[in-house]
Parts: C-alpha cells; sequence; structure tokens
C-alpha cells in the first residue's frame, strides 16, 4: 500500500503517542507532586530522599484552613476530649485551633475577581469585535493596532504608575480595582480573538434575521452568538486563565480585603515554619476550578483553536 | 404582493460609484432579473431595495411607499442569499419558522404554515433533520422556504443558484418559475447567467458599471440589444460585430462593406460619417454561394442540430450558427448571406444602437 501523505503508518503514530504521553508525563510530574505533598506530613514532605510512598495524612489541608496555636502540656491536658477529627489532628501537635484561616476568603476573592474580569472582558471583547467586524469603523487598522499595542510591553511594567493611580482613586486592594485592572489587561486579547471567530461567521446571517424581522441587536444576540459560542468559550479560557493565575499586580496591589489567592497561598509558609504540605494543599484547590472550567469548556476550547483554519 | 419603484438610485463608497442613478419599474407579480457582470451595481442595487444598504441618493417605492430609509424588517420583503444563510445551530423545521418566530405568530400557526410551505417545496420529510447535512439543491429549497412561508410583498434573491452545479441549477430554475407562477409574488432575481435570467425573467435589467444598459422583455433584449455591451454579454455565441464607415440618414436600407451590398432595417435618424458596426447574431449568418460577402471557414463546432462555424472574413473573425447537416471543410471559401431584417447598428464610439426600423418604437432606456 502507498503511503498518503494524510494517514501516517503503524510506526509514526506510535511515535507521536509516545512523544505525546512523554511531554504530558513532564508536564504532570510538578502537578502530580504538589497534590502528593498536600497529602503527606510536614516531616514526610521534606525528608530526604523523597518519599514516593507515605501514609497520607490530611494535616495540611487542615492546616491550610485552620489557624493554631501552641499551648502548654499542661492546658492540652485540662481540655475536654476532642469533638472532630481534625481538632484530633491539630492537638496531636501540641496545639489547638485558634480560628478560621484567611484561605476561603482568598479563594472567594481569586472567584469574585477572576470570573467577573473574564466576563466583562468577554462582554466587551464580543461587542468591540462585533462592531469591529460588521461597520465601517474609521481608521479601523489603526483602531485595532491600538487595542493590540496594550499588550506589547510587559503589563508589570507599569506597576508603579498604576500603583499610585490606585491609591489616589482609592482602588487599591479592591474588588473592583483588581477587576478593572485584569479586564484592561485581558480586553485587547478579547477584540483581537473575537473579531477572527466573528469575521468566519458570513454576515447573511444577521443580514436575514434583520429581513425576517429582527433588530439589529436581536440578530446579533439570537444569531451571531450562537454561532460564535465557540469562540466565546475559547476566549473565556484565556481570559480566566490570566485572571486566575495573575501574581505580581495581585502582590502589589492587594493586602487584604480584595487579596487573591496566588499571593496568599506563599504566605503560608510564614506562620509557625515551613509547612509545605498546606502550601501545596492550597495550590491544590486553587487549580481545581480552573481546571473545572477547562473540562466544562473543553469541546468548545478544541473546535475554537481549530476554528477558521479551514475553509467550509 | 407588490409593485416596485427605483428612481434615480445612487449608490457611491467613497469615490467608487456602485449604482449610478438608476430608475425602473417591477411590476406587480413580475418575474424581474437584474442581469450583469459582477461588481455592475446589481447586488448593491437589490441589498438597497431589500434595506440592507441605504443609498446615496434617490428613491425606492414599495406599493406606492417611500421606504428608501425604513429598516429592512419594517419592507415586508424577504430575501433568499447566495449562501442560502440557514442557520446552522437551527434545524429545518426551525429555519423555515424562523421569520415566523421573528414577527411572534403563535406556535400553533408557525407549525401549520411550516408544514404547508414544506409540502409546497417538497421537502416535509427533512423538517426534523439539521441542515448541515443536506444537499445543495436542499438547502436552497430551505432557503427559498424560509423566504415563502411569511408571505412576504416581495422575493429578493440574489445569485439563489449560483452555488450549485450545473444539473441542480436546471431542476432549480424550473421549480422557481413554478413557484413564482403559483405564487404570483413580486420578484427581483439577481444573476450574471444569461441563461437563467432568459429562461426565468418577465423583465430584464442588463447593467454594467453601475448603469443600466437596457431594461426590457427577454426577447426585445435578444432582438434589439440597446448597445454593443448587451449586444455581446447576451447570447452564446454573442452577436458578431463588423466595422464600417458610412453616413446615415432616415431611409437608408442598404450599406456597403468592401463593395458588398447589404440590406439593412430602415435607417431612422441622421448621422455624418463616422464608424458603425453591424451587428448580426449567428443564427443570422446563413450559408449562400452566390454572395459577393464571403468568408473562410476556420473551424466547426458540432452542437447536434445545428453547428458553430467560424469563419474568417475580410472583417473580422464570425460565428455562424448553421443546420448540422452541411458538411464544411476547414480552408474552404463560403458565400454568406445575412438575415436583413434582423441585423442592428451601432455607433462605434459610444456603443449605443441606432434607430431602425427593427427597434421600432421599442423601450430601451
Amino acid at each position: 500500500m502507498a503511503h498518503s501523505v494524510s494517514a501516517p503508518g503503524r510506526w509514526g503514530r506510535r511515535l507521536a503517542a509516545g512523544a505525546v504521553v512523554f511531554y504530558a508525563l513532564i508536564t504532570i510530574l510538578p502537578l502530580l507532586w504538589i497534590f502528593m505533598t498536600g497529602f503527606k506530613t510536614p516531616q514526610d514532605s521534606i525528608s530526604y530522599p523523597p518519599k514516593v510512598l507515605f501514609e497520607p495524612s490530611l494535616e495540611g489541608y487542615v492546616n491550610l484552613f485552620t489557624t493554631r496555636s501552641r499551648q502548654t502540656p499542661e492546658y492540652m491536658a485540662s481540655l475536654p476530649p476532642p469533638d472532630t477529627w481534625y481538632e484530633e489532628l491539630v492537638r496531636s501537635r501540641d496545639m489547638v485551633i485558634a480560628g478560621p484561616s484567611k484561605f476561603g476568603e482568598r479563594m472567594m476573592n481569586s472567584v469574585i475577581i477572576g470570573f467577573g474580569s473574564t466576563f466583562l472582558s468577554v462582554l466587551l471583547g464580543t461587542l468591540a469585535a462585533y462592531g469591529f467586524s460588521r461597520f465601517k469603523v474609521p481608521l479601523e487598522d489603526d483602531l485595532m493596532f491600538f487595542i493590540l499595542s496594550t499588550r506589547m510591553m510587559p503589563p508589570i511594567a507599569v506597576a508603579i504608575p498604576i500603583f499610585l493611580m490606585y491609591r489616589t482613586l482609592g482602588l487599591s486592594d479592591t474588588h473592583l480595582g483588581m477587576i478593572i485592572l485584569y479586564t484592561g489587561v485581558n480586553v485587547s486579547l478579547a477584540v483581537w480573538l473575537l473579531k477572527g471567530f466573528i469575521d468566519e461567521i458570513p454576515r447573511e446571517y444577521e443580514e436575514a434575521a434583520m429581513i425576517d424581522g429582527y433588530t439589529r441587536f436581536q440578530a446579533f444576540v439570537k444569531v451571531v452568538l450562537p454561532q460564535a459560542a465557540t469562540g466565546i468559550a475559547a476566549t473565556a479560557i484565556f481570559c480566566l486563565i490570566f485572571a486566575w493565575n495573575e501574581y505580581a499586580f495581585a502582590l502589589l496591589l492587594t493586602s487584604g480585603t480584595a487579596q487573591t489567592a496566588p499571593p496568599f497561598i506563599p504566605t503560608i509558609i510564614g506562620e509557625g515554619g515551613l509547612d509545605w504540605p498546606a502550601v501545596a494543599a492550597g495550590a491544590t484547590i486553587f487549580l481545581i476550578p480552573i481546571v473545572v472550567f477547562t473540562i466544562l469548556l473543553r469541546k468548545h476550547l478544541l473546535r475554537g483553536i481549530t476554528f477558521g483554519a479551514v475553509r467550509k | 404582493m407588490a409593485e416596485i419603484r427605483v428612481e434615480n438610485l445612487h449608490k457611491a463608497f467613497d469615490q467608487f460609484v456602485a449604482v449610478e442613478d438608476s430608475s425602473f419599474t417591477i411590476a406587480n407579480g413580475e418575474f424581474f432579473v437584474m442581469l450583469g457582470p459582477s461588481g455592475c451595481g446589481k447586488t448593491t442595487t437589490l441589498r438597497m431595495i431589500a434595506g440592507l444598504e441605504l443609498p446615496t441618493s434617490g428613491r425606492i417605492l414599495l406599493d406606492g411607499d417611500d421606504v428608501t430609509f425604513n429598516r429592512a424588517a419594517e419592507r415586508d420583503i424577504a430575501f433568499v442569499f447566495q449562501l442560502f444563510a440557514l442557520y446552522p445551530h437551527m434545524n429545518v423545521r426551525k429555519n423555515i419558522g424562523f421569520p415566523l418566530k421573528c414577527q411572534g405568530t403563535p406556535r400553533g400557526e408557525i407549525r401549520q404554515r411550516v408544514e404547508e410551505t414544506a409540502k409546497l417545496l417538497r421537502i416535509d420529510h427533512l423538517l426534523d433533520k439539521p441542515v448541515s447535512g443536506l444537499a445543495g439543491g436542499d438547502r436552497q429549497r430551505v432557503a427559498l422556504g424560509r423566504a415563502i412561508v411569511r408571505r412576504p410583498k416581495a422575493f429578493l434573491m440574489d445569485e439563489p443558484l449560483g452555488t450549485l452545479d450545473t444539473e441542480f441549477r436546471d431542476l432549480m430554475c424550473n421549480e422557481l418559475r413554478q413557484l413564482h407562477d403559483r405564487i404570483g409574488a413580486t420578484t427581483v432575481y439577481v444573476t450574471h447567467d444569461q441563461l437563467e435570467a432568459m429562461a426565468m425573467a418577465d423583465k430584464i435589467v442588463v447593467m454594467n458599471h453601475g448603469v443600466i444598459e437596457q431594461f426590457g422583455d427577454p426577447q426585445s433584449i435578444y432582438d434589439r440589444p440597446a448597445s454593443m455591451y448587451v449586444a455581446d454579454f447576451i447570447g452564446s455565441p454573442p452577436m458578431n460585430f463588423l466595422g464600417f464607415r458610412s453616413a446615415l440618414e432616415p431611409g437608408l436600407r442598404e450599406i456597403h462593406m468592401n463593395g458588398a451590398a447589404i440590406q439593412i432595417p430602415e435607417v431612422r435618424e441622421s448621422q455624418p460619417e463616422c464608424d458603425l458596426v453591424l451587428g448580426v447574431r449567428p443564427e443570422h449568418i446563413g450559408l449562400d454561394a452566390d454572395s459577393s460577402l464571403r468568408g473562410a471557414v476556420f473551424g466547426t463546432e458540432y452542437l447536434g442540430t445545428t453547428q458553430i462555424v467560424t469563419l474568417d472574413t475580410e472583417h473580422g473573425r464570425l460565428k455562424a450558427r448553421t443546420p448540422a447537416n452541411v458538411a464544411l471543410k476547414p480552408g474552404e471559401s463560403v458565400g454568406l448571406s445575412l438575415r436583413s431584417h434582423r441585423l442592428s447598428l451601432f455607433d462605434r464610439d459610444s456603443g449605443r444602437a441606432i434607430q431602425t426600423a427593427l427597434y421600432g418604437d421599442a423601450d430601451h432606456g
């Protein structure tokens, strides 16, 4: 049988599969290590040589969600028996639970700021992209270039001016401030990505709907948006990943009320020794929402990335 | 059902004039075809009638109402796009029912009217299929269904058969015309295909560079082209042009070309001596051994009952349509006779047709 360009042979396929598995292993290994460390005891987490097999413990997670204080043995003996398994675990280390930690709040901040800015970026991006795609915008090319140019330097290069502006405007350490900041960074990406997707949708669809009785806005919502769904999903994932993982601005501009999880997690280290399991537990929980979001939109993402590659 | 009147319609995009000062009237129930090469302004005109594009100046009247600046949705017309524009996220039933849904028609009625329409187009068995799997012809029928279901004042169609293969196109041509005869709605149809136009139209307007070259029924456009452009664009093979110089005066019935006298329809206008062109359709050239107009056979194309004979003459290369049973050899010298009362004369510089008895009082705007 003759070789064809499109169908690789059996060995070619195996080689490709091997390469993919190899790459997947390399990228997943650190994540796996973090996941495992989260279930180790502090001693196991720093033992040398590193332990691959260990007795799992929830101490990291308990430490992540609580603040604890060390007590004298006399005081410990005077306490009534512990009510819950996590209290027991803490007491076995000669400590008592002083209260919940800030991790829950910080995760909530991440969710509010991450999803809030993603929603805004995609909303503004879709409207702008539709406008650029369908109407004669004066200086369209220059405007599009200007929008892209906001991404041409590393955002952190403008950290000081933004820090000063935010302090003056009272936006420092507020949810609104962080949402505006991440939206500002993401919206240019959203406009460019979505313009590509919307350009691909023939304008006849809207025109047909407009002739059939819809206004342009109705046609946009009912006809264009469903067809741009894959593009919107792909864009949303990119925006969310950026906003969710952003560290530098979050560290600089937030300290309390609006602090997100990324700058918070490393601070766990400071509280009573090197508590790697708690840090690892925090990182694991931090990853979950974005993994879930990506899996939910996975089908769209795959189609989204290859969208427009082939003329239909 | 409606009469569409277009008055002095003008459309310019920046420097480029897409449609120049066009006026015509489409009678109620007429099948009207706008014919021309791509970029001639026919689609722009159609889109202005639809309300998808606003004219720079001029007026559009629908049933006597000025709708020039009305929104597309307020005009009560239906548009069939070349690429069908079927919504890929809806099935056939929803696609056809969409215009009714836009208007807020009750569900039961939508259902009933969609089914009636589907039956009319013989696609009722496809109603619950997704549109993505349909064949070209069926997609076209769904697109038509979406237009018909609303019973609009007029149908506008932008090269609706352009993407179909030849076989389907002939079939759909017939279906479209039959459908029009059954429904009787005013239809404006845009195409660059002269055969489609000839086959379907009640009236044709031929456009070129944003200008209307001729407006009339298919036969008058074919028999009495108003300009060399129309004469060349319509007909396959196109009209033959033979150049000569002469002065014109009313009553002239004969012209001379390199010694050969040719009878022509009686001229109705006068002109000083200038470059003129004699236009003759291939089927109006006959073989006549005695004729002083001679030509050498260059080649023949056999078409079954007729053949197209290419001839080299002193006036240039000609194509003649003759019965297929006459055997001709390349290089052979033959005499040619022209059917006098079917000849056209044109002014070479302007391309305009000269008024003759053939043209009579025929309207060619």
